[in-house]
């Protein structure tokens, strides 16, 4: 059952646009995404590589590199308060706070010459009045709670001595740490193996639940999409072109390119040996993005001119399913 | 040349262990087992999938048999010839080619792509500088590559274009057995499709042999005939597909299986979860090292038996094992 969003809902990101400053010239990165977050509610942002999803993530937590990337357009509301109006300092209290950050690799989320108790106990001196040794022993309540065994010695050791899975909980513990309303988690398992997959995924869920938070799930795979989000946002260069429920999206999809994507995977159950649906081409490059539907050159299916010069408009299909309306990509 | 043999490569009890030296001397203190007795065979014109968890052994033994690593003990039979006749040398590395994970990796940056893939036809001295240019152009036509990619350098190309001129260089001295290791995981889905489509289409025309080593259980089903489920340097399950994923009888391809996350949000299935880690391939726990790791109740009855395969029903190995196969 997809939780049911609340009326006012935790994180709303209005027509969000970004552009980076490139060699060749400025190149936008996100072009007007809009999405939802409710209360404890999983929101999943899946697509391909440079699609935008990272960027995203980067946004709401004003991470974007400076001073080449900035945001041109659009509001990223969490609880009412926008996020792009508070200064630098107002930031810091977000961030970590109010929301903690999974990253895809914990090697590089984590300072490899400081202990682990020590780089948890960070968040809480940082953001609760505590004493040294009082943070310390809720570093190592939290160890416990991400299920690492015997954490008080683990907090003395280094991230170099813990292996991927338990980096990986050390990170969940870190995102978690000061109860933030909201995680965002960029890629939390693709650095890891199957079965520690399902350990960090079943990890997740169950914290999230526990702490009532929301989350943001990115990912590429529709696998974990699956099993972990209430709603699905589908992002193909730059745009979000289908978001809905899950179950909704995987059953139905309206975009041509939520049905190419959903049609290129091998499943686990389906016939083997088979040609595989492939999407033509790739993704395409930022600096040379048209105006009007994005998937158009790439879906192997006749577009106008006018229908590649100007944006689609992104409607409300069913309760709850909006696709961008392209005429050729999006049918039922 | 002899009549070819069913199998295009046997392997028979292969080990590749590793010193791990320490101390003043750099004296070799322990030894990591990274395969431990391998026994399986590849029938020719299929696939053979192996799979398991990063540090299982899967790419050491894929470099074994490429020969990029010297086993200690066993032996690999190609084509029905034994690898210690050492004259077989070259013959060898022409008809056994791998392709790596990561194309971007894998190719040198500063030559063309025309020049990678003429490189082992200039080191095997196949055919003249004339016609190898002909052949090139062939052979990135072959893989789906645009006219003209010969002249250009791999950072030109996308992740899957790059990917299918790795796969163009293995190809590129007719081959027989392609040993590919995770040739899809660094790929977008939908560009992993169009490598995998390749890969079907080659080997139904070229009647190429794979031994495919991949983390994807779904896409190792898609693609192979048989598969091998590998634990800690040992295979624990081997078989055709329908019969390890109809009836899995391993613990281990059982948890392994039951982790994927299935694209379906209809079934949202009740995990078997693994605890904890991959143990040390340097010391091993006693016993069997999968019913160690589960705390299984009856891990005390692998201990001090050696545990072999046993065929569980036609062509379907298992390792046999008290605490993590029933009956």
């Amino acid at each position: 059952m997809p939780a049911q969003a609340l009326p006012e809902p935790l994180l709303k990101v209005e027509k969000l646009s970004v552009s980076f400053a490139t060699d060749e010239g400025e190149v936008e990165a996100l072009n007007e995404v809009s999405f939802e977050i409710g209360r404890g509610q999983t929101v999943g942002l899946v697509g391909e590589s440079g699609c935008g999803k990272s960027v995203t993530a980067f946004s709401i937590l004003r991470l974007l590199p400076k001073p080449i990337g900035k945001i041109t357009s659009g509001k990223i509301c969490l609880q009412n308060h926008n996020l792009l109006d508070l200064t630098a300092e107002e930031m810091h209290e977000v961030r970590g706070n109010q929301i903690g950050m999974i990253f895809q690799e914990p090697m590089n989320a984590l300072n490899p010459v400081q202990k682990i108790g020590a780089q948890l106990s960070e968040s809480f001196l940082l953001h609760r009045d505590v004493s040294e040794p009082e943070a310390w022993k809720r570093s190592v309540e939290m160890l416990e709670m991400v299920g690492i065994a015997s954490p008080e010695n683990r907090a003395h050791e280094y991230p170099h001595q813990l292996s991927g899975g338990m980096r990986q909980r050390v990170v969940i513990a870190m995102a978690l740490a000061c109860r933030p309303k909201l995680i965002i988690a960029d890629e939390p398992t693709t650095a890891l193996d199957v079965t520690v997959q399902a350990q960090i995924l079943d990890l997740i869920q169950r914290l999230r639940k526990e702490t009532n938070c929301s989350a943001l799930m990115i990912t590429h795979d529709l696998g974990v999409i699956a099993e972990t989000c209430d709603e699905v946002c589908v992002m193909y260069a730059g745009r979000i072109v289908e978001r809905g429920p899950t179950e909704r999206i995987f059953a139905g999809p309206i975009h041509a390119y939520t049905r190419d994507l959903l049609a290129s995977i091998p499943r686990i159950s389906g016939t083997t040996k088979t040609k595989l649906k492939t999407i033509e081409g790739i993704v395409p490059s930022l600096s040379e993005l048209n105006a009007g539907c994005r998937f158009g050159p790439r879906s192997g299916m006749p577009h106008s001119r006018s229908l590649l010069d100007q944006r689609p408009e992104f409607k409300e299909m069913a309760e709850g399913h909006w696709v961008e309306a392209c005429p050729v990509c999006a049918c039922l | 040349m002899s009549t070819p043999a069913t199998n295009i490569l046997e392997v028979r009890d292969l080990r590749v262990h590793f010193p791990v030296r320490g101390g003043v001397f750099r004296r070799s203190i322990a030894s990591c087992k990274a395969v431990d007795g391998v026994n399986f065979s590849i029938p020719r014109g299929k696939t053979l999938g192996l799979v398991g968890e990063s540090g299982c052994g899967k790419s050491t033994l894929a470099k074994a048999i490429v020969r990029l690593v010297r086993p200690i003990a066993g032996e690999i039979v190609y084509n029905g010839i034994s690898d210690s006749r050492e004259v077989e040398e070259a013959n060898f590395r022409r008809s056994v080619q791998m392709v790596f994970q990561d194309p971007a990796e894998s190719l040198n940056g500063r030559m063309t792509v025309g020049a990678i893939v003429r490189e082992p036809l200039e080191i095997h001295k196949v055919g003249q500088d004339k016609t190898r240019a002909r052949q090139v152009e062939e052979l990135l036509e072959q893989v789906g590559l645009p006219k003209g990619s010969a002249k250009k350098y791999p950072f030109e190309f996308s992740g899957g274009q790059r990917q299918r001129i790795g796969i163009a260089r293995a190809l590129s001295l007719r081959p027989e057995l392609l040993v590919l290791d995770e040739p899809v995981s660094a790929l977008d889905v939908s560009v992993q499709s169009q490598v995998l489509n390749l890969l079907m289409d080659l080997q139904r025309e070229l009647g190429l042999s794979y031994l495919l080593i991949a983390h994807d259980l779904a896409v190792v089903r898609h693609v192979s005939d048989l598969i091998a489920v590998m634990y800690l340097g040992k295979i624990v399950e081997m078989g055709p597909i329908d019969a390890i994923y109809g009836n899995p009888m391993h613990a281990y391809t059982q948890a392994l299986l039951s982790a994927i996350p299935e694209p379906d949000p209809g079934c949202r299935k009740s995990k078997v979860l693994i605890k904890g880690d991959l143990p040390s391939p340097i010391d091993p726990p006693a016993g069997c090292a999968f019913g160690h790791r589960m705390d299984s109740p009856k891990h005390h009855l692998s201990l001090g038996r050696e545990l072999r395969m046993r065929e569980m029903e036609k062509d379907h190995w298992v390792l046999d094992c008290p605490c993590c196969v029933e009956g």
